[in-house]
């Protein structure tokens, strides 16, 4: 009985290494099929580059970055990761060292995947950051450094519904009375829908605040944003906040706590608004709406004073850690920074180009798209410091309450000392 | 491969099988050979990547487990351990373990800022700090090899398109290069140069780490690659010096010293360096917990309402669920199963989508339910009707589950307890009182108790639905329907980007409250079990 048992034990270990042998073969068998669709195919020697973007720009990028591979030899493969949850993955997977070798993500990202040591900075040429939009040099530049290739540059601003209001309205007062007016014709629902929701959205009131005075962070010697001195807490701040009861639910009934970003195109394109305060990523859906529209500049309370939007960057970063930095860098500042590639991100989501000859190639295509710009040109670089990260939450809470009738001066306290002890 | 029965077979069979009585059937020797084999698959699958990364205890501790599994399923003796083993091994891996890595983060400062070494937040800020030396020449780029491509020494082939000079750039240095030792292009950039291979792209990225780590030494820092096709001569601003244990600017001569008790580089005035490292807090993040004048003021609102939200949902949709199950539960009704078919069915829907479809049901102006009912309530304006909304939510997400457990607890109960009730004289409702309620308890307590540990910490039904609205206006912090998960989510993970440390210190914290509730249900359970 006993004799048999070497026997078994060879013919399980037999059967352990014949499974290795197939398990190691599917292994390696799966690795091209998890290259993603847009990845390149080409047989390449010179290692492998690894972008990572949202499900837009990784479908919008596919083809150009498939042609870089193939011009040099390199595979390129382009993951899409859902973009609420691109920065968390990327940092990440940063410590892990598992990162990519770029990553398209937002401007205000950068604080913090600095803080986290996840990103390098870029060397630009003096004629390359000649070819962009300033601001957009500006909104990619930290504590002096240049971090991030830019190639969208956008804003808020006011669309109207030019066959129910043909004049773009030169006040906050003005558009509120056109769009009053409208409702009481019969014509609309709502007078204009500007998003705050039931716990506030800062970054659509963001010109509303400015309009009325306030500010969100002073600025240091060299133009930085200054964590430590915070417009909440300042006289200016809390006139600017008051505003909001002023034109809340119990008062104008400008801003009203049920429209939310999530139903105020729907308002507009169901021609149950006249005028909608949001940004160039709606314009997809607007044109596929068939809504006639124009695109003003966010009204602010007295005319040729326009209200100042927070001017967001969209760009591209090379990774600290990722594998094929030379190549990585190669591909950002060489090709990434290219009218081509500009225009080819433009075509699939049309948001201003950071690049001014790209902006003036698809400018003739699109008669809105400098509209948005002549919005946001007096507006602020949204903050890219670690600190950005505190404000949001208790600022819009504050927002919401004070839209719903709470005392003005009591909530902004609130949240500024929230924010405050945050930031410490 | 031998075929195993040619193996097993013959006269005395030996004991390898699962069973204690030692006989084997072959399919259940061809499954175990199976399993074994995948066992060994990846054992050997895992090791690679832990050789890899020098992890040896953790490599020890695979070969461990595999030899372990081997002895115990190929030998005929430790009957019982073959039972054992498996189980004990997925609740190592899946409860023990994340419960040790929530307590060991717990007592650290892990998070943004605070992720790696100290060895790793060196390198981000010198890496952060190399500046291009000002009014440098910007050059462009030709990455060379002397000699073969793949393995020759690595040179840069550099033009400054600015005065259309061109240099030799090695670890050595820089050199000039006379006009006729190169050929370039119209835009100045090299081409090629005598003794120097040209690398193409690939040829270069195939040895990109070696391309980025080449730097040619200058007057006033060094030449680096930025790309293939660009150089620039920088240097880093900001450099570690252990002797101080802190870091040095060059320029302003700033310093910034290590302070380990934060894992920040702090300077004089108490300014950190953005980048820091994860260190050990002790008992800071606990201490933050039970000392934060927001969450000491807020805490026992949150608790109560955490409690009521918990024992209110599993009240509220047993007692629905219980009720639809007894009038579903009668023999005569006709179309029984497609009433019981339409109850499941939003059970089977995605939770996370019927969430958020009845937060917009909830909106003032637009939603479904106002407009149905011709009302003009702010549902998540005022704390009762957002309480009232969330638990709404739930009752319709949940009901179904109970109606499902109490139909098969009561067709487990026999027919002739009831029966023997009515014929004793008592009425429909004292028997379900006295019997069938009490008995239907015995086998869901568990299912309840389970259910209540589900929905002390149900985030997204907060989360998505009302996000902690209506919150007061003087602390933006604490809304009145969050509950103790919502609540820590947004402390740890709203406030200065994601702090772990603290967030693990919530969560046993938490932990500790569901544990004591659990235990003191079962103990109950147990009480009914006696009087059964």
């Amino acid at each position: 009985m006993h004799r048999q048992l070497p026997k078994l034990r060879t013919a399980a270990l037999l059967a352990a290494v014949t499974l290795l042998a197939a398990a190691c073969g599917g292994g390696g068998g799966d690795e091209p099929a998890q290259q993603p669709a847009g990845g390149a195919t080409s047989a390449a020697s010179g290692g492998s580059l690894t972008i990572w973007a949202d499900e837009v720009r990784s479908k919008s990028l596919s083809p150009l970055a498939k042609k870089f591979g193939e011009d040099n030899g390199v595979t390129v493969s382009l993951q899409s990761i859902p973009g609420d949850k691109l920065q968390a993955q990327f940092v990440t997977a940063s410590q892990a060292g598992k990162a990519p070798d770029l990553v398209l993500g937002a401007h205000d990202w950068i604080g913090n995947l600095v803080q986290n040591g996840a990103i390098d900075p870029v060397q630009l040429t003096s004629e390359q950051s000649a070819g962009f939009n300033p601001l957009a040099i500006k909104g990619v530049t930290f504590d002096g450094q240049v971090y991030g290739i830019p190639y969208a540059v956008e804003n808020l601003a006011l669309f109207r519904n030019t066959e129910l209001a043909p004049e773009a309205p030169a006040t906050i007062d003005e558009m509120l009375k056109a769009g009053k007016a409208l409702v009481a014709a019969g014509k609309t629902q709502e007078a204009v829908a500007w998003p705050s929701g039931p716990t506030g959205n800062p970054y659509h009131a963001y010109p509303f605040y400015t309009a009325g005075g306030g500010y969100l962070f002073g600025t240091t010697g060299d133009g930085d944003y200054d964590p430590k001195d915070l417009g909440l807490s300042k006289p200016e701040g809390q006139a600017a906040m008051a505003n909001f009861a002023k034109y809340g639910e119990k008062g104008q009934g400008l801003f009203k706590r049920s429209i939310t970003v999530d139903n105020d195109t729907a308002l507009f394109t169901g021609k149950k608004t006249a005028f909608m305060v949001d940004g160039p990523w709606r314009v997809a859906d607007l044109d596929k709406s068939g809504v006639k529209y124009d695109v003003s500049p966010v009204p602010g309370f007295t005319a040729g004073t326009p209200a100042k939007p927070f001017v967001g960057v969209q760009s591209m970063y090379v990774a600290s850690k990722g594998k094929n930095k030379a190549v990585a860098q190669e591909f950002a500042t060489n090709f990434f920074a290219t009218e081509e590639v500009a225009v080819a991100l433009y075509k699939a989501d049309p948001r201003p180009p950071a690049l001014t000859a790209a902006l003036e190639a698809v400018a003739t295509d699109s008669p809105t798209l400098q509209k948005f710009l002549d919005a946001g040109k007096d507006g602020d670089i949204l903050p890219a410091i670690p600190e950005m990260a505190t404000v949001w939450d208790p600022w819009g809470k504050a927002e919401a309450a004070i839209i719903g009738g709470a005392d003005p001066a009591g909530a902004t306290k609130a949240a500024a000392t929230a924010i405050e002890r945050q930031i410490k | 491969m031998a075929h195993p029965e040619d193996l097993a077979g013959g006269g005395g069979r030996p004991r390898f099988g699962l069973t204690a009585s030692g006989t084997v059937s072959p399919v259940g020797l061809i499954a175990k050979i199976l399993v074994l084999g995948v066992v060994a698959a990846i054992a050997v699958w895992g090791a690679f990547p832990l050789i890899d990364q020098e992890r040896w205890l953790l490599l020890a501790i695979l070969v461990a487990v595999t030899v372990l599994l081997f002895a115990v399923y190929l030998s005929p003796r430790h009957i019982p351990l073959k039972y054992l083993l498996p189980g004990t091994l997925f609740l190592i891996v899946f409860q023990i373990v994340p419960v040790i890595y929530t307590i060991t983060t717990a007592f650290t400062n892990f998070g943004d800022a605070h992720r790696g070494s100290k060895q790793d937040a060196v390198t981000a800020v010198q890496a952060a700090s190399v500046r291009q030396v000002p009014g440098s020449a910007q050059y462009l780029l030709t990455v060379a090899a002397d000699g073969d491509p793949a393995t020759g020494e690595l040179a840069f082939l550099l033009t400054d398109p600015a005065t259309g000079r061109s240099f030799l750039g090695t670890p050595d240095g820089l050199e000039d290069l006379s006009d006729d030792e190169v050929t370039r292009a119209a835009n100045g950039r090299v081409t090629a140069a005598e003794g120097y291979t040209v690398l193409t792209v690939a040829q270069a990225g195939a040895r990109s780490a070696a391309v980025s780590g080449l730097s040619v030494p200058t007057d006033s820092g060094a030449i680096k690659a930025q790309g293939l096709s660009r150089a620039f001569e920088g240097s880093p601003q900001q450099a570690y010096d252990a002797g101080c244990d802190c870091v040095r600017d060059a320029t302003t001569g700033r310093t910034w010293t290590a302070d380990d008790s934060v894992g920040y580089f702090v300077d004089a005035e108490g300014n950190n360096l953005a980048q820091g490292w994860k260190v050990n807090v002790g008992l800071r993040n606990f201490a933050d917990v039970l000392t934060d004048p927001v969450i000491r003021g807020s805490f026992l609102s949150i608790l109560l309402w955490n409690f009521a939200f918990a024992f209110g949902v599993v009240g509220l949709t047993f007692a629905l669920g219980l009720l639809v199950a007894m009038a579903l539960n009668s023999p005569d009704l006709r179309g029984q199963r497609i009433y019981r078919s339409l109850i499941i069915l939003p059970y089977a829907m995605p939770a996370v989508a019927m969430l958020l479809v009845w937060r917009d049901m909830f909106n003032t102006d637009f939603g479904l339910i106002n407009r149905l009912f011709g009302l003009d309530v702010n549902w998540f304006g005022d704390a009762w009707t957002a309480r009232f909304a969330v638990l709404l939510v739930q009752l319709w997400l949940g009901y179904n589950y109970m109606f499902l457990v109490s139909t098969g607890a009561l067709q487990a109960i026999p027919k002739e307890l009831t029966e023997a009730a009515s014929v004793d004289g008592a009425t429909p409702a004292y028997a379900f009182r006295a019997i069938t309620f009490p008995l239907l308890l015995v086998a869901l307590a568990p299912l309840l108790i389970s259910s209540f540990a589900f929905n002390f910490n149900n985030f997204s039904a907060i989360y998505l639905v009302s996000e902690g609205n209506p919150f007061p206006p003087d602390n933006p912090q604490a809304g009145a329907t969050d509950i103790l998960i919502t609540y820590t989510y947004r402390l740890a993970f709203g406030g200065a980007g994601a702090e772990y440390g603290f967030a693990a210190a919530v969560s046993i914290f938490i932990f500790l409250i569901v544990a004591v509730v659990s235990i003191l249900g079962f103990r109950r359970t147990h009480a009914l079990e006696e009087i059964n």
